[in-house]
């Protein structure tokens, strides 16, 4: 009776995985292993040695945004959770307010802000200094990124950090740890499983942006999404598109598994992609 | 507990604690002698936990000073304490096994790796938990992560442990086993405990002396017997233990009047005339017939308890409570007899008339049917 009753609910989720996640995998690996004509081919496979320096670059800008935007979100989320309940939710709020509007347009707001005659470089003029170029830069790349993953990265952790029975930081506490003491052997372990979310979340769209990198980057910074987005829509080049995003799973699932382990070993899995 | 010297191993000195505008601990003074199984003992929000947290270092008084050894220890971290803390809910590290919860302490000391292996394998077996050392804290029983806690606490040979409601969570029976336990523990281990519990009962097994504390002040201090039979005020004679406490007047030394009659008794020293609250436990009464009885009343209720008959009786409009082995019935008119040393008499304090009648439901099943109940207990906890 139960079982029935669950495939029966089952059911709509099934097919809508088989549809819209199963099927579509399967055509990338199709198109991936085929040529133009639709003939069974390596050729696209072989060409990926082309793009590994892509796929580098890729994994470079993403690990250093990865690991700025959790320098930046953890120390912020600790002390987020420290603060008295009520003024926790308003500022939760303003963590999440950026993502009420759209990444493009978000995007769209900061080149205009770098913009060599941007808002930024007005200012610099109007105080007699030299305009800076930003756009086109790494830095501005990896900007992008952390500005636009930061509060994936600060809401697990604050999550973790705020169940946090404080009677146990008392124990610690109590039990002779000084305050690096009491982070070092207690809040850093116990919030491992909310880092290790926060890595994920910002690290995966991070690797496959291609948005970012060509709006910031001014088109001088190919990452991986720019290469598969430029097969894809420029040059029509289907089977080399589906090859290189094949291998951008890839790497993500691999990455995951990785993360995956650490949490398990934390005890309590916290992965939420 | 008038001495105030250097065996006391910790000394409270007209402490004052506020939380914003509610005064928690009020002016007060409590010294606690070595090897000693004290007992903080009031209800919720009257300042023991408030005490504790203040011993363990959680918490710095807003005046007054507290002492170590004859030594003022405020602005002293809770880490350089030599006290150790059993929490109310365990409060064991999730993140570590039973082993690593016991050696934390020792640890964060960095003492030598054998030497650990070593006191943690006494630990268990003080605790009884020889074989759960590879086993995840949350895999145990409420009453094993109790023994956890007090290992982790007692690993660290502190001068002082600190309990905090540590047998709440646990069902009625166990509790009794670790009343034992704790008390033996106390023992083996030659240690000053503090411990709160707003728990009568346990206060009296378990006790070498008991404080009694409400409103943030103590209301008295001195072994569970003397608690017990010669409670200094009202409020003390009805926490502790069940007590008819009835408004009288002391004609002169070992003679009170009330109820409208003169009954003998053993008390002195108050002045001629002096209005006083007279105290009679339930168990001291004996039901007689009404015509050998001092005092007569009409039995309002009768409930079976195993051991007793708890029996309400109405004397002219006051509920007496009296505990007899012997059964009577609803209705009936009798007397009660009364030896004069089971009188106590109690100087008025401003608990005086709020206390001691059984008309009424207790405080506590008032402060269960209000929704605010336990609202006190947390802003207690919030202090910090």
């Amino acid at each position: 009776m139960k079982k029935s009753t669950n495939v029966f609910l089952n059911a709509p989720y099934v097919v809508w995985a088989g549809i819209f996640v199963v099927v579509p995998l399967f055509i990338v690996l199709v198109y991936a292993f085929t040529d133009a004509n639709g003939n069974f081919s390596f050729d696209s496979i072989i060409a990926l040695k082309d793009y590994w320096n892509n796929f580098l670059l890729s994994l470079l800008y993403s690990l250093v945004a990865t690991v700025v935007t959790l320098i930046i979100a953890y120390p912020f989320a600790y002390a987020l959770s420290k603060t008295p309940a009520k003024t926790q939710k308003i500022q939760m709020m303003l963590v999440m307010l950026p993502m009420w509007m759209n990444l493009l347009i978000r995007t769209y707001s900061w080149m205009n802000i770098l913009d060599q005659n941007g808002i930024i470089n007005q200012i610099l003029l109007s105080m007699k200094l030299k305009p800076v170029t930003f756009l086109g830069t790494p830095g501005a790349v990896i900007f992008g990124m952390v500005y636009n993953y930061l509060p994936y990265m600060i809401l697990p952790i604050y999550t973790v950090m705020a169940k946090m029975d404080n009677s146990l930081v008392e124990a610690a506490r109590d039990l002779g740890c000084n305050g690096f003491n009491v982070w070092r052997k207690l809040i850093l372990p116990l919030s491992m499983p909310g880092v290790i979310s926060g890595i994920t979340m910002v690290f995966v769209p991070s690797v496959s942006t291609f948005y970012i990198s060509q709006k910031l980057g001014n088109g001088k910074i190919m990452l991986i999404g720019d290469t598969i987005e430029r097969q894809m829509q420029a040059l029509n080049n289907y089977n080399l598109g589906a090859a290189l995003s094949l291998v951008l799973m890839i790497l993500i699932l691999v990455s995951m598994f990785i993360m995956n382990r650490f949490a398990d070993s934390t005890g309590e899995g916290g992965v939420v992609v | 507990m008038d001495g105030i010297n250097s065996s006391n191993v910790v000394e409270l000195r007209n402490v004052t604690v506020k939380f914003e505008n509610d005064v928690i601990l009020d002016n007060l003074s409590l010294a606690i002698r070595d090897k000693e199984f004290v007992t903080l003992l009031g209800p919720s929000g009257c300042g023991k936990t408030t005490t504790l947290r203040l011993i363990a270092g959680f918490l710095e008084p807003n005046e007054g000073e507290i002492l170590f050894d004859g030594v003022d220890v405020n602005g002293v971290p809770a880490h350089k304490r030599p006290v150790n803390t059993i929490f109310q809910r365990y409060a064991l590290f999730p993140h570590l096994n039973v082993y690593d919860n016991i050696a934390f302490g020792l640890k964060v000391a960095k003492v030598p790796k054998s030497v650990i292996a070593q006191r943690v394998s006494e630990m268990l077996e003080l605790v009884n938990l020889k074989g759960f050392e590879k086993r995840a804290v949350n895999t145990l029983s409420g009453g094993q992560q109790q023994r956890v806690a007090i290992a982790r606490a007692a690993i660290n040979n502190p001068k002082v442990l600190l309990l905090d409601e540590p047998l709440a969570a646990l069902d009625a029976k166990l509790r009794k086993d670790m009343q034992n336990e704790l008390k033996s523990m106390q023992r083996r281990l030659g240690i000053t405990f503090v411990f709160v519990t707003h728990d009568q009962e346990e206060a009296l097994s378990m006790s070498d002396t008991i404080v009694v504390m409400d409103n943030g002040k103590i209301q008295q201090i001195g072994s569970p017997t003397d608690i017990y039979n010669e409670p200094q005020n009202a409020f003390v004679a009805d926490f502790i233990g069940e007590s008819n406490i009835i408004d009288g007047v002391m004609l002169k030394d070992r003679l009170v009047r009330f109820h409208n009659r003169t009954l003998e008794c053993v008390d002195f020293g108050f002045e001629p005339n002096e209005p006083v609250d007279v105290v009679i436990r339930p168990e001291d009464v004996d039901i007689v017939h009404p015509e050998k009885g001092l005092i007569c009343g009409t039995v309002t209720s009768v409930t079976f308890k195993g051991v007793h008959y708890e029996i309400i009786i109405d004397v002219d409009g006051f509920k007496w409570m009296v505990q007899t082995t012997d059964e009577s019935k609803v209705d009936d008119f009798v007397g009660l007899s009364i030896d004069p040393d089971a009188i106590h008499i109690m100087k008025k304090s401003e608990y005086s008339g709020t206390m001691g009648d059984y008309s009424y439901f207790s405080d506590e099943m008032e402060e269960i049917s209000n929704p605010d109940y336990g609202n006190e207990e947390t802003e207690d906890e919030e202090v910090d």
